[in-house]
């Protein structure tokens, strides 16, 4: 083989496959494993029962509508945050994080504390009929703050590196604003915001501590798929804990392939 | 891929070097696996018991403790939480420990006395101050617009003794009749507006949050509630209630392996002594020697308890009402 132009090639490769071995592949597998244990019927008990399948309808859709909104309201403040200078902008950027860094169960007890029928926020909500707490519109909530900073964070260096310039031309051009920002600007960002998009969904859908102190846990009505893990376990049943995971953790990696392909499409697309 | 190995062989160092000076630290400390509530119960007895033990052997002893919802901890155990002694909410956890860990003998309960329950509690009712709901015994509960807070007992170990609690009030108020208790938990579970994941959970969505008339709860769960916001709170004590007894065992294995053994045993024997039993007295746990009563500052009302054995023993109980498709997922299936 003739040497790489970039030295160190067979430590770098070597070194990342056993990282990405040891943290990711051998936890997947032993949970794969674990439910393949399974008998047919086992298996769809495990995941065709009302209680789990409503409880896998409010995970995805609840994920997918949470990411959508972390997705327009991601996208909007990374740009303010990149385009505009104004006081407190560095404190505002710190300030994104916060879900990232806060311990979920904090998450979900401020949540819960805010949006409970009787909290400060969910007294008023419930005052014009928006009940918040212990309903699934909290599920929505507490995942669209933990995913928010994801949406943020990969929009936002896309958008520094991208000179204002092709807008200023598309401008004097005579593109108006908003054919600037859906011919220009948008379709730049695209591969960034796609990417934001997923990874929020894919935390969202596994998202347990933040979750179960605002939804109620009702089953049938506000029980995630997380926490029929949790409660698969508490019965000593690991590999119907394992069945649910799986399927969880199947979701969350097909959103990110398929968001990895689209990237490459409208790169090449772009290239074209 | 060869210059992999080098790395591989760090992080195993790493992990061995962790495992051998854990192993290295034996002997005169002690490892124990309790459920959530009795954090501050066995704060308490582990200077009561190292002061027992220095008197005894000269040794001085640390006792470790660790405290989480009881299946979690069972469950902790199981996978290599070296244990030397549990001390759980249901004999259930420690029978899984048994089955599946293989971490001791499946005749644990007989190595203690009282089924190797040291202290039993039973399930109250706590309402709020002044009791604006009227609630003075379980048949309040079903009531319409009557909030009723208690966990999820697929989750929590405190929560399926408020689910048998409550079923055996309807099979003693119906002398016996398997549908109507089970349309009395039914009709219970539909005014419970939250199912938190464990005990303190519900504890805490009822007090910090406000929300619901009565908790069902642990009977030193309340009576600490009661102690910590004075005038807040009120304990109801129903006429009829179930007698929980939370199990003690050593884990034979682990000991063994530690050196442990005769320590292990007498840290769980010395539970049952006089002082030891003041001791839980005062935590709002009920002692099994009566003679300590009079001298211990916690009233217990007295009621009428149903044992576990009245539903064939934990095992069947939980196979009955708590497995998957069990009686209390039966109450939450979709009204066809």
């Amino acid at each position: 083989m003739k040497p790489d132009a970039i030295p160190g090639r067979a430590l770098a490769l070597g070194t990342t496959v056993s990282i990405v071995t040891l943290l990711v592949l051998i936890p997947l597998a032993v949970v794969v494993l674990t439910a393949s244990g399974l008998s047919v019927s086992g298996l769809r008990e495990a995941l065709l029962s009302p209680r789990a399948l409503a409880a896998f309808r409010l995970t995805f859709v609840a994920s997918l509508a949470a990411a959508s909104v972390d997705l327009i309201a991601g996208t909007f403040v990374a740009w303010v945050l990149v385009r505009y200078r104004f006081v407190g902008d560095v404190f505002l950027d710190a300030l994104v994080n916060v879900p990232l860094a806060m311990p979920t169960a904090v998450t979900g007890i401020a949540l819960a504390t805010l949006y409970a029928p009787t909290g400060s926020a969910g007294r008023v909500l419930t005052t014009i009929g928006l009940h918040v707490g212990y309903t699934q519109l909290g599920v929505w909530l507490a995942l669209t703050f933990v995913g928010f900073p994801f949406a943020v964070r990969t929009v936002q260096p896309v958008l520094a590196a991208m000179p204002s310039h092709f807008e200023e031309a598309a401008a004097s051009l005579g593109a108006s604003r908003a054919a600037t920002l859906a011919r220009v600007t948008l379709p730049l960002l695209g591969p960034a915001i796609l990417t934001g998009f997923a990874l929020a969904l894919a935390r969202a859908l596994g998202e347990y501590g933040s979750v179960i102190f605002i939804s109620g846990n009702m089953p049938l009505r506000t029980e995630i798929a997380p926490l029929l893990i949790v409660t698969r376990l508490e019965e000593y049943d690991y590999q119907g804990a394992a069945a649910i995971a799986t399927v969880l953790l199947v979701a969350s990696l097909l959103a990110l392939v398929a968001i990895n392909t689209i990237q490459r499409r409208l790169a090449v697309a772009r290239v074209a | 891929m060869k210059r992999v190995f080098p790395y591989l062989l760090a992080s195993l160092l790493v992990v061995l070097g962790a495992t051998v000076a854990r192993a290295d630290t034996a002997s005169t400390t002690l490892l124990n696996v309790s459920y959530d509530p009795t954090r501050e119960l066995y704060t308490a007895y582990n200077a009561l018991f190292a002061k027992h033990w220095k008197a005894q052997t000269g040794e001085t002893v640390t006792i470790n403790q660790s405290h989480g919802g009881s299946g979690a901890q069972a469950r902790s155990v199981i996978e290599g939480l070296e244990a030397d002694v549990v001390t759980l909410a249901l004999a259930y956890d420690i029978d899984a420990i048994s089955s599946k860990g293989k971490l001791l003998a499946s005749d644990w309960a007989k190595a203690f006395p009282d089924n190797s329950s040291p202290y039993t509690s039973t399930i109250v009712l706590v309402v709020r101050k002044g009791n604006p709901k009227a609630i003075h015994d379980w048949g309040d509960l079903v009531r319409p617009g009557v909030a009723v807070i208690t966990a999820n007992p697929k989750t929590g170990g405190g929560a399926r003794w408020n689910f048998l609690a409550a079923y055996a009030y309807g099979l003693r108020a119906s002398h016996g009749d398997d549908a109507k208790a089970r349309a009395f938990v039914t009709a219970l579970y539909k005014n419970v507006p939250v199912l938190d994941s464990g005990a303190r959970g519900s504890t805490t969505t009822f007090t910090e949050r406000g929300i619901g008339d009565v908790l069902i709860a642990w009977e030193n769960e309340a009576i600490l509630t009661t102690r910590e916001h004075p005038g807040d709170y009120e304990i109801v004590v129903p006429r009829w209630s179930i007698l929980a007894e939370p199990p003690v065992a050593v884990v034979d294995v682990n000991a063994k392996k530690h050196g442990t053994t005769k320590l292990a045993h007498e840290y769980l024997a010395y539970l049952y002594s006089p002082e030891a039993q003041l001791l839980e007295c005062e935590q709002g746990y009920r002692p099994r020697l009566t003679s300590v009563y009079g001298k211990c500052k916690t009233h217990f009302a007295v009621t009428d308890l149903t044992t576990i054995a009245a539903f064939g023993g934990w095992q069947a109980a939980q196979a009955r009402f708590f497995s998957d498709g069990g009686i209390f997922d039966q109450i939450y299936q979709p009204s066809k």
